[in-house]
């Protein structure tokens, strides 16, 4: 059999993915995989169809008051916070990630993971401690008006918080390293020849960012952004509280006010809808076209080493969203935990919330980030068509508003811990009391669901780079499917998995309606006990817990940090 | 290796019974009150009866939580705030009648359900925060709509349950057309758009962006007695506070209050649980704690809130204003009121 022959039908073993030509003795394995996938399908779909049978079971009643009193407005503030945010996470993520890959300067490695540090930040605590600093009897404008002379707040009036605009920076001023992150990680895998080449033929910097980088990076910029948006879309905390009446808020107030889980329901459904066109849509935009790199061992770009003037530049513009998505915020924190501490102690129990929190977001990390890799290889895995539709749904969970997804989530597991009770009590004459959301597995499963998008999104970004002759290579030397997985892809796209179970892991952290409603008796989490004292307006209560949020998610930004010099070295060294 | 594998499994069930089993002396509280407020109740119950209280604070979605969990639900006591909330557990028919001397005694008529099924353990009141320089201090509540405040006026968002209680009442009390009447007013006084919380009215009032607003009277105790640090003391210390009236009735007070869940499995304890919070020891906490008014009478109020001049409760029954909560809701975004 000449080679050509057998590259064809290598070719055709990937593109279907069923037939395995190498080893009949592995025959067994795409089939396991293939059940795998569909199980996953259909724990990822369960809250979609839960909540589907909830809404209808509602008259639809809702929506002639929605069309006429609410939707005309809250979708135009919708699509303007929607907006705004997306502009500012694409601006500050693609040209932080840009500075920091392309240039060399003083303080560079540090502006590198401290952009990272704002997805440490909940929303919601970032809104209230800029409300309260910016307030007009808060230290800033009470400051300026010392300086400037003024008495009166009222004869100062500054631009609001409390608006529109203000939400948008300060979402955009805590989301953008969705984007930075994956593009950062792009920029790092990206073939730097391409990038000299051009440099070599003469174009300017700005060319060879618009032309190459930019469109090389674009599946990492989408990824990044689709994030920052539905979250975003989501949010209900700093929205609320900023007084931005969004359609997500709607959501809750047909539900909350009115008792209307159908009415709710039916609305997150059609934002679902909508959400889902909006990612196929951008999908559609780059269809056909390839991202793969070369089978060669990637090598980053050089540096252009800034020195003088422009070096102290391009650390001050780095450190702009450093400041204000964290340093600003994290000082308000420092400020009020020093505070309640030197007043009322350390908070008792505070420690074993730290514990919850890294167990549970911990356990629900593990499970995304394999989950997502496995989903993510699907494609080439399992079946190519199935494969896609798998990624494609894993972003469900991720599309609805948190307390939504929870509630579309109760009724399938607590279905679950019926089925297993049901089983016990056959067997033993006993039944556990509830198991699924009385011992937190329930907890680690809507992690699960939630953030699988997050960990699909960055492996598939990184599987994107990695060109197909290698997995063809990896067949022919008879590996099957899986071990040329984990042999050659895992390896070439570390850097991505990791820094998207790095987003997933400080997504557990943080995550609030899903950890409130679904974890067991006694069980606190940082995220819990924090918003208890938020919501009471105790802040200097809940600014320790807040804290110790920030340094929980510090740790994989730690880890991230011992990621990133490898990856540097080995380009440098060479094969 | 069958047997193997059975002995595993009832291993694992017999840990599990020994782990959820029902021991006598603990009771399952599911609550939407916040853990830093209702802990010291909690603990000073423990201290005393010896019976170890499990909660989780869940905020949104405790009725559907509760309803999934059906029939195997630990759940004996669901607690929640705001009136139309505790209804809807017993709607949705989450919970069960209880009756005790106790209880009975304890909570007049007219905050508790007559079957049983609900009762109110604490009030608040929503009550007018105003710049300390204004000396008209005879407000209503109709009042708000009134020109004179036009630019003037701060308040949270309608959507919230504190305003829609309100308007709720307004509803019951004038008819839904001049509520909405009244709301349009209130909406064409505001002088910043409605967010945040009730403190930062007394916040914002405190900065001259407004004059007068809306909040519950436990914040007033919160931020006065400096629970919640020195700036809010400063807020609460900075503006004057007024009980208003419906025109010639009473202030508009809301609840928080508890049910003993359908399938409690220790039923017996979540009534015992219920009484103590209705106790005078129970009630002298919740004022203590949270500054809230007690439902039982003679119970004792906190200084900062007898300071506040004596309270006259507006007669409307609460089961009628938690009827009219929907039809608030809708009036909220008929006038747009949150935009």
């Amino acid at each position: 059999m000449s080679v050509t022959v057998e590259l064809a039908e290598t070719r055709a073993a990937i593109g279907s993915g069923a037939a395995d030509v190498t080893a009949p003795r592995l025959r067994a394995a795409p089939l396991a995989w293939a059940a795998a996938a569909v199980a996953l399908a259909a724990l990822i779909l369960s809250p979609v169809a839960s909540l589907t049978l909830t809404a209808m079971q509602g008259s639809g009643e809702v929506w002639p008051h929605l069309l006429a009193h609410v939707l005309p407005q809250a979708t135009m503030t919708t699509a303007l916070l929607l907006g705004g945010v997306g502009i500012v996470v694409v601006v500050l993520g693609v040209g932080a990630a840009w500075l920091v890959s392309a240039y060399e300067f003083r303080g560079r490695r540090l502006i590198e993971i401290g952009l990272l540090l704002p997805l440490a930040m909940p929303t919601y605590i970032v809104a209230f401690a800029y409300l309260d600093l910016l307030h007009p009897i808060g230290p800033a404008q009470s400051g300026l008006r010392d300086l400037l002379g003024v008495t009166r707040p009222k004869d100062l009036l500054l631009p609001e918080i409390r608006s529109l605009p203000g939400c948008v920076i300060l979402l955009g001023f805590v989301l953008y390293p969705y984007v930075y992150l994956p593009t950062r990680a792009l920029f790092l895998m990206q073939a730097g020849s391409l990038i000299e080449a051009a440099r070599i033929l003469g174009r300017s910097p700005s060319a060879v960012f618009l032309r190459i980088a930019l469109p090389l990076a674009r599946p990492a910029i989408a990824l990044g952004t689709s994030l920052a948006l539905m979250e975003t879309l989501n949010d209900i905390g700093a929205a609320e509280f900023l007084g931005v009446r969004t359609l997500t808020v709607q959501v809750y107030a047909t539900w909350i006010n009115r008792s209307d889980l159908p009415g709710a329901a039916q609305i997150a459904l059609v934002m679902l809808a909508m959400v889902l066109l909006l990612l196929a849509i951008e999908r559609w935009g780059r269809r056909g076209r390839g991202y793969a790199g070369s089978a060669q061992r990637q090598r980053s770009m050089a540096r252009h080493r800034l020195s003088g003037a422009l070096g102290l530049a391009a650390l001050g513009l780095g450190m702009v969203p450093i400041v204000i998505g964290f340093l600003v915020p994290a000082a308000y924190l420092v400020h009020s935990a020093i505070a309640r501490i030197s007043r009322l102690g350390f908070p008792h129990g505070v420690i074993a919330e730290a514990g919850n929190t890294l167990l549970y977001a911990g356990l629900g990390t593990m499970l995304a980030a394999a989950c997502g890799f496995f989903v993510a290889a699907a494609p080439s895995l399992v079946s190519r068509r199935f494969g896609q539709g798998l990624i494609r749904l894993a972003a469900l969970g991720y599309a609805l508003p948190g307390a939504i997804l929870a509630i579309g989530l109760l009724g399938p597991l607590t279905l679950a811990d019926g089925a297993v009770s049901g089983v016990t009590t056959t067997l033993f004459g006993t039944a556990p009391a509830i198991i699924g959301v009385g011992a937190g597995g329930a907890l680690v499963v809507a992690y699960l669901v939630r953030f699988l998008a997050v960990g699909v999104g960055a492996c598939e970004a990184g599987l994107s780079k990695v060109p197909g002759s290698l997995a063809e290579a990896g067949r022919m030397l008879g590996r099957t499917p899986i071990a040329t997985l984990l042999r050659v892809h895992l390896p070439m796209t570390w850097p991505a998995v990791l820094s998207g179970a790095l987003l997933v892991f400080v997504d557990c952290v943080k995550e609030l309606p899903a950890t409130l409603l679904l974890r067991p008796l006694n069980v606190e989490t940082l995220a819990t006990h924090l918003y208890g004292e938020a919501i009471r307006g105790t802040y200097e209560d809940g600014a320790v817990a807040a804290l110790l949020i920030v340094l929980v998610g510090l740790i994989p930004v730690a880890l991230l940090l011992r990621l990133g010099s490898p990856a540097d070295t080995r380009a440098q060294n060479g094969p | 290796m069958v047997g193997w594998v059975s002995q595993c499994l009832l291993g694992g069930a017999v840990a599990f019974a020994w782990i959820t089993g029902a021991s006598a002396a603990e009771v399952n509280l599911y609550t939407t009150r916040e853990p830093g407020l209702i802990k010291p109740l909690l603990d000073a119950y423990t201290a005393k009866s010896g019976v170890t209280v499990n909660t989780v604070f869940v905020e949104k979605g405790l009725a559907e939580r509760v309803a999934a969990e059906g029939e195997r639900s630990k759940a004996d006591v669901l607690m929640t705030v705001d009136i139309g909330n505790l209804i809807e557990l017993v709607d949705r028919g989450l919970a069960q009648p209880v009756r005790t001397e106790a209880l009975v005694a304890a909570v007049p008529a007219p905050l508790r359900d007559s079957g049983g099924l609900w009762y109110a353990l604490s009030m608040r009141a929503r009550v007018a925060y105003a710049d300390k320089d204004l000396t008209d201090t005879a407000l209503t509540y109709e009042d708000l709509a009134n020109p004179k405040w036009k630019g003037k006026l701060c308040l949270r968002a309608g959507q919230h349950p504190y305003n829609t209680a309100l308007i709720a009442h307004f509803i019951v009390k004038h008819g839904p057309e001049k509520a909405k009447d009244w709301l349009t007013g209130v909406k064409a006084n505001l002088a910043r758009k409605p967010a945040g919380g009730d403190r930062d009215v007394a916040r914002d009032i405190l900065a001259g962006t407004c004059t007068v607003g809306l909040g519950n009277s436990y914040y007033v105790g919160l931020m006065r007695s400096g629970k919640g640090g020195p700036d809010q003391q400063k807020w609460g210390d900075g503006i004057k506070v007024v009980l208003p009236t419906f025109a010639g009735g009473g202030t508009h007070v809301n609840v928080s209050g508890a049910v003993v869940a359908k399938s409690a499995p220790n039923r017996d304890e979540a009534v015992k649980l219920l009484e103590y919070l209705v106790s005078d020891e129970g009630q002298g906490l919740y004022a203590k704690g949270n500054f809230e008014y007690p439902v039982k009478p003679g119970a004792p109020v906190d200084p900062l809130l007898t300071a506040l001049g004596p309270l006259t409760i507006d007669t409307v029954p609460l089961a009628d204003i938690a009827r009219n909560r929907k039809a608030a809701s809708l009036l909220v975004d008929t006038v747009g009121f949150d935009n």
